[in-house]
């Protein structure tokens, strides 16, 4: 989540679900919380009871709205718009909470002359490169500092940089105007920025009525500052965008601005995908970065050295100096007594990154004959991924195919049943893909843990053996490891030296031979390495190889060989500071529940108010305290001023909270750390019915990740074949591709049949009835669904125009007792530059009645009959990052 | 450790338990229907895509489906959708204003005062339990069916596979050690609350109250709180805090039992009802047509 990492300095929930019962309001806007996060909206319905003002902004109107107190209806992709405009509010109407912004923000900062913002180029910032589609971000930095991450931007789109920001920046001497009216400080060129989202510009781009818009923007305003918060959740509404982060950035301006990070009822919850997401980003699952947000290294810097690389990706202000404790450490997990002070602890021997591997690029590889076998674990990119036609082909592109899942998913049958092979495209009898279906564990089969939304490791014990073949992940893994160790035992090749040197030492349980995930876990929290002791948090790491430990964020949670996560006591939940329930599973880092919680205390140390104390300075112990683990060097006197060549932690000063900032401060502006600016802009949907009313010269985000091929149609701007503005979203009934839903019938029975919400006036001119059938179409595709007539979407009217909406979920697939079509054979391949991930949540489609008349996907067969289908022999194009555009 | 929702029974002064579900705090999630499908071990009824069913597709209660949640989308015009003009002539605020009548309701057996059903039963299927709960024992059911008509609420069903009548027991075995009911447990957000009748009536006044005084005047209690005389069923161990009239609910107005009309319906007689079922089902059934 860099849009938070680039603002607040981790990429995480800045607090947690239960404090959002102390909210005085909460807005959500890009989740569904209601539908998609029952258990959590519990808070939000605790703070309506206690007369918080609950604001629901979406296109659709859901059992979200119904809760709330106001609803809000937007057109799908038009959050910037919106929020921006409340930007511009808070600061015209001096509605921002002034002590918080001057002393804890970088508004007062000046920036260099030489930045140019959209407003004065067009929609473009000072930059770029329109070949290449590219920042410099060079422009972009503090007056008289030097930038982060020069030239690194623009070779790479990369979630290496999200928790990266600031990396080798330079801050000290950088000058500052506390009165705000320089016009190159930071809070003038933001308010230039968002002069013109006026409610009128709102109204306009977004369909929202300005009093609409004033009744929101009062309610953030009356509900912020000394005595309020305000807290704002999203969820996947917001990410799944060519803008997603920018999204996030404003909503991230807009809460710094109001003075609620940090603090109690405030913050922004971040509401992840599905369980474990947070956890699956920690220790990651990405291609290009290491346990904890460390950054991957990159092939193009063969020959670096350790200390090349952490010069490169620590920096010498603010927490990140440690950078190099925590990748000696890592080292020592994985390569053991092999890592020595000697061989740089294996740090050449690390995988490096060669370019995009992302989930697109390596799909697109795949359906070019470039990758010969794939591992799907959790996942089922037949129903669940963008453009699932295109990703079911390239799964028949491959040699071989692991599959392990709970149930036989459409990713697992493709190549008998898919709308593909119904179409005479693929004939089962020529799909060489080889598919192994190994059938996975439960979560109640299995011990460990996830982690939340909130950053929460939860422990759960294992209830059953699970059945017949069926086995955990762990177990997969960690036989599958034996087994390619033993291939290379006697390997004398230096690219297998990682393989032969891995520490691959977990005792086994059971008749199975289960690893003892306790074991795993150790390494996960880290220990010394000469008595073996779990090491009680990262601040006993070290760098000198004396330390090992797995992903430095989660060291702590088997404190003194204690599970901590598998704690439930939740405390005395009426004492003061109740609700944080310290002893309920364990948060990273350190069991901090509510990050950068050093702002929820005034410069001086002491709460803003009574009623919103939570983490204040005791001058009688000398200590930082409160119902929280501060987020600040707990014996740091809050006068402590930072000399200017102060370095690590000894460069924040006593009134610095955001520590993981190179200035201590919450970014209004970023000078590093995202790719397609420094601030939030308007840009339409890549594809939308609409013009950019703003920039009309540039529409879409220029720095946005596009895969121009012939199996990749877009929609053309403003083609009058896909007038209606489609979004995709969740049912509380069904989880995600539905493979662990659908196959319930109890919960198939709630939600039996894909759907399809359209909005009564909208069908009456295409002649749909309620109940009866309707067809989706985009450039890729058809889909068919049961109609459901219903006001709760509603046409808006946008600058003159009547503009109509369809929802559709998207969890349904052609395998099981309740098959349907699948809502993502409808998009597009897109990326948001900073973290690739699709629009899905905006796109243009049009609607008719009936039912298809051909497979789904059949538009998009012919494409590549010049192309074999099946796996090729040769290499894959060498420059294959350039399609990127 | 148990949740502090959690309350301990002991059966031998065992009293009266309900359940209290608060529509205001509902959020549609269907969790109650699901748990307690889990928990009884009930089958799916298989669904359909139903037209103007908003997002119930189960729609009513079954001999399977013992917790339901309605959806009820539109207000006016006795549940048909608004009809808003084609073209650009789109009322937009009507439309928003329509849509703040969405409401949702986990429905469930009523547990009555003068359970009609119980009345009906000739065999003593339908007993009386300790804790003034309303229980149908599958094992001594001969399907007869008298018990769906006499049930005002429409709540008792018969299973399609064997005849026999099934209907919420009140997670009577989950009582039996201390355990509150699946539906209520699985709840999010305590629109379901278990607990002792007395108790848990004096709690949704107290919600009706603070609704009111925030100022939402239709809240009102269905099913308890009445004066003497007015009450329904004589009372339901299952009551409802709406905002809406009943029927929008597809809740009656009133509700008396077909076999209750012309006698003087008492829980004393239930009782008996369930006693005498050992000792003849010839006495049950004269006693379920009100000979007495």
């Amino acid at each position: 989540m860099p849009g938070l990492g680039a603002t607040f300095g981790r990429g995480g929930a800045t607090g947690f679900q239960q404090d959002l019962q102390h909210a005085d309001c909460i807005l959500i806007e890009g989740s569904s919380m209601a539908e998609a996060h029952p258990v959590g909206f519990r808070w939000v319905m605790k703070a309506k009871e206690r007369g918080a003002k609950v604001i629901h902004v979406d296109p659709r109107f859901g059992r979200t709205s119904q809760l709330a107190d106001k609803y809000v209806p937007i057109r799908a992709g038009s959050d910037i718009a919106f929020l921006g405009g409340l930007i511009r509010h808070v600061i015209e109407t001096e509605g921002y909470f002034r002590d918080y912004v001057v002393n804890y923000t970088n508004a007062p900062t000046i920036l260099r002359e030489d930045f140019q913002d959209t407003e004065d180029l067009g929609g473009l910032f000072s930059g770029f490169d329109p070949e290449t589609a590219t920042y410099d971000t060079s422009t972009w930095s503090y007056a008289e500092g030097r930038g982060g991450g020069e030239g690194d931007a623009q070779t790479h789109t990369s979630m290496a940089y999200e928790e990266r920001t600031g990396a080798g920046m330079d801050v000290s001497g950088v000058p500052r105007d506390d009165t705000l009216r320089h016009p190159r400080c930071v809070f003038q060129v933001l308010r230039r920025h968002f002069s013109r989202y006026t409610p009128e510009t709102v109204e306009r781009i977004c369909g929202i009525s300005r009093e609409d818009f004033l009744e929101v923007a009062d309610a953030l305003v009356a509900n912020s500052g000394r005595e309020r918060t305000t807290a704002f959740c999203y969820a996947v509404g917001w990410t799944q965008h060519t803008a997603g982060v920018q999204i996030i950035r404003t909503a991230a301006i807009l809460q710094l601005l109001l003075g609620n990070v940090g603090r109690p009822g405030g913050g922004i919850m971040a509401l992840r995908g599905h369980a474990s997401i947070q956890g699956s980003t920690d220790i990651p699952t990405l291609f290009d970065i290491l346990p904890g947000y460390l950054q991957m290294p990159r092939a193009n810097e063969d020959g670096q050295t350790l200390a090349d690389y952490v010069e490169e990706s620590g920096r010498d202000r603010g927490w990140w100096a440690f950078y190099e404790t925590y990748v000696v450490s890592l080292l020592k997990a994985w390569f053991g007594d092999a890592a020595t002070k000697r061989n740089d602890f294996g740090f050449g021997h690390l995988p490096k990154l060669t370019g995009n591997h992302s989930h697109f690029s390596t799909m697109l590889r795949a359906l070019d004959g470039g990758v010969e076998g794939l591992f799907l674990m959790g996942q089922n990119p037949a129903v669940g991924s963008q453009h699932a036609g295109l990703q079911r082909r390239a799964l028949a592109s491959l040699k071989w195919l692991v599959v392990r899942d709970l149930n036989e998913i459409e990713s697992a049958t493709f190549w008998r049943d898919s709308p593909e092979v119904e179409s005479g495209e693929l004939r089962t009898q020529d799909v060489q893909t080889e598919v192994f279906l190994m059938p996975a564990a439960s979560h109640v089969e299995k011990a460990g843990t996830f982690t939340n939304t909130q950053r929460l490791l939860q422990w759960r014990d294992q209830a059953l053996e699970p059945p017949g073949d069926a086995r955990s992940e762990l177990w997969f893994m960690h036989h599958l490891a034996k087994r390619v160790r033993a291939h290379y035992a006697n390997s004398r090749r230096r690219r297998d030296w990682p393989i032969r040197k891995l520490t691959w030492d977990y005792p086994e349980v059971g008749e199975t031979g289960e690893p003892d995930v306790e074991a795993v876990a150790k390494e996960i929290n880290g220990y010394d390495v000469a008595t073996g002791e779990h090491v009680p948090a990262f601040t006993a790491l070290k760098s000198d190889g004396s330390t090992a430990c797995g992903c430095w964020i989660y060291s702590g949670y088997f404190k003194d060989g204690v599970n901590q996560a598998r704690r439930r006591d939740p405390g005395d939940l009426d004492a003061p500071g109740g609700w944080v329930s310290p002893e309920w599973g364990w948060a990273w880092p350190v069991n901090r529940r509510i990050l950068y919680n050093r702002a929820s205390a005034d410069p001086d140390g002491r709460p803003w108010s009574e009623r919103k104390r939570y983490v204040w300075w005791d001058e009688e112990a000398g200590a930082w305290t409160g119902y929280d683990v501060p987020d600040f060097p707990v014996d740091k006197r809050p006068d402590y001023t930072a000399p200017p060549d102060g370095l690590a932690m000894d460069a924040i000063s006593g009134d610095d909270p955001f520590i993981m900032m190179p200035d201590g401060r919450g970014w209004l502006f970023a000078p590093s750390g995202l790719l397609d600016g420094p601030l939030p802009t308007h840009y339409e949907p890549f594809e939308s019915p609409l013009e950019n009313l703003l920039y009309p010269d540039l529409h879409m985000n220029p720095a946005a990740v596009k895969w121009q091929r012939p199996e990749n149609p877009y929609n053309p701007t403003g083609d009058p074949r896909y007038p209606v503005v489609a979004t995709s979203f969740r049912l509380t009934e069904h989880h995600t591709a539905g493979a662990m839903s659908r196959n319930v019938p109890w919960l198939a029975e709630l939600q039996p049949e894909m759907f399809a919400e359209v909005d009564p006036a909208l069908a009456a001119d295409r002649g749909i009835e309620d109940g009866g059938w309707m067809v989706i179409e985009t450039e890729r595709g058809e889909v068919e669904a049961r109609a459901r007539v219903t006001p709760r979407i509603r046409p808006l009217r946008l600058d003159g125009r009547v503009v109509h909406q369809v929802a559709l979920p998207w969890h349904w697939g052609y395998t099981g007792d309740y098959p349907g079509d699948t809502t993502n054979d409808l998009g597009a391949l897109s990326g948001d530059p900073n973290v690739n991930i699709q629009e899905s949540k905006a796109f243009s489609c049009n609607v008719r009645a009936g039912r298809r008349a051909r497979p789904a996907t059949a538009r998009l067969s012919g494409v590549r009959l010049d192309q074999r289908i099946g796996p090729a022999d040769d290499d894959p194009p060498a420059e294959y990052p350039s399609e990127i555009t | 450790m148990s949740a502090p929702t959690e309350i301990a029974i002991h059966h031998v002064d065992a009293g009266r338990m309900g359940f209290f579900t608060d529509t205001t705090v509902c959020i549609g999630c269907k969790a109650c229907e699901v748990a307690c499908k889990q928990w009884n071990d009930l089958p799916a009824d298989g669904s359909q895509f139903t037209r103007g069913g908003s997002y119930d597709h189960t729609g009513e209660l079954s001999a399977a489906t013992w917790r339901h949640v309605r959806f009820v989308e539109i207000a006016e015009n006795g549940g048909h959708l608004p009809q808003l003009p084609a073209g650009n002539e789109v009322d937009v605020d009507a439309a928003v204003a329509a849509m703040e009548n969405w409401v949702f309701m986990s429905d469930v057996c009523k547990h009555c005062t003068n359970a009609g059903c119980l009345d009906a039963c000739p065999t003593g299927a339908l007993i009386r339990t300790e804790f003034d709960t309303v229980v149908l024992q599958p094992d001594v059911c001969n399907g007869c069916g008298y018990c769906v008509p006499a049930c005002p609420f429409g709540v008792v069903d018969r299973d399609p596979r064997d005849g026999r009548a099934a209907k919420c027991t009140l997670c009577y075995d989950r009582l039996q050690d201390g355990l509150e009911p699946a539906c209520a447990k699985a709840c999010p957000t305590d629109s379901i609350q278990f607990g002792p009748y007395e108790e848990l009536v004096r709690t949704a006044e107290r919600r009706v109250s603070e609704l009111r005084r925030r100022g939402i005047e239709g809240a009102y209690l269905y099913g308890a709180g009445d004066a003497t005389g007015e009450q329904l069923a004589g009372g339901l161990g299952a009551f409802f805090l709406l905002t809406e009239p009943p029927e929008r609910y597809g809740l009656p107005a009133r509700a008396e039992s077909p076999v209750q009309e012309n006698v003087v319906p008492a829980t004393a007689a239930a009782v008996a009802a369930g006693v005498l079922a050992a000792a003849g089902a010839t006495a049950a059934f004269a006693l379920a047509r009100g000979r007495r």
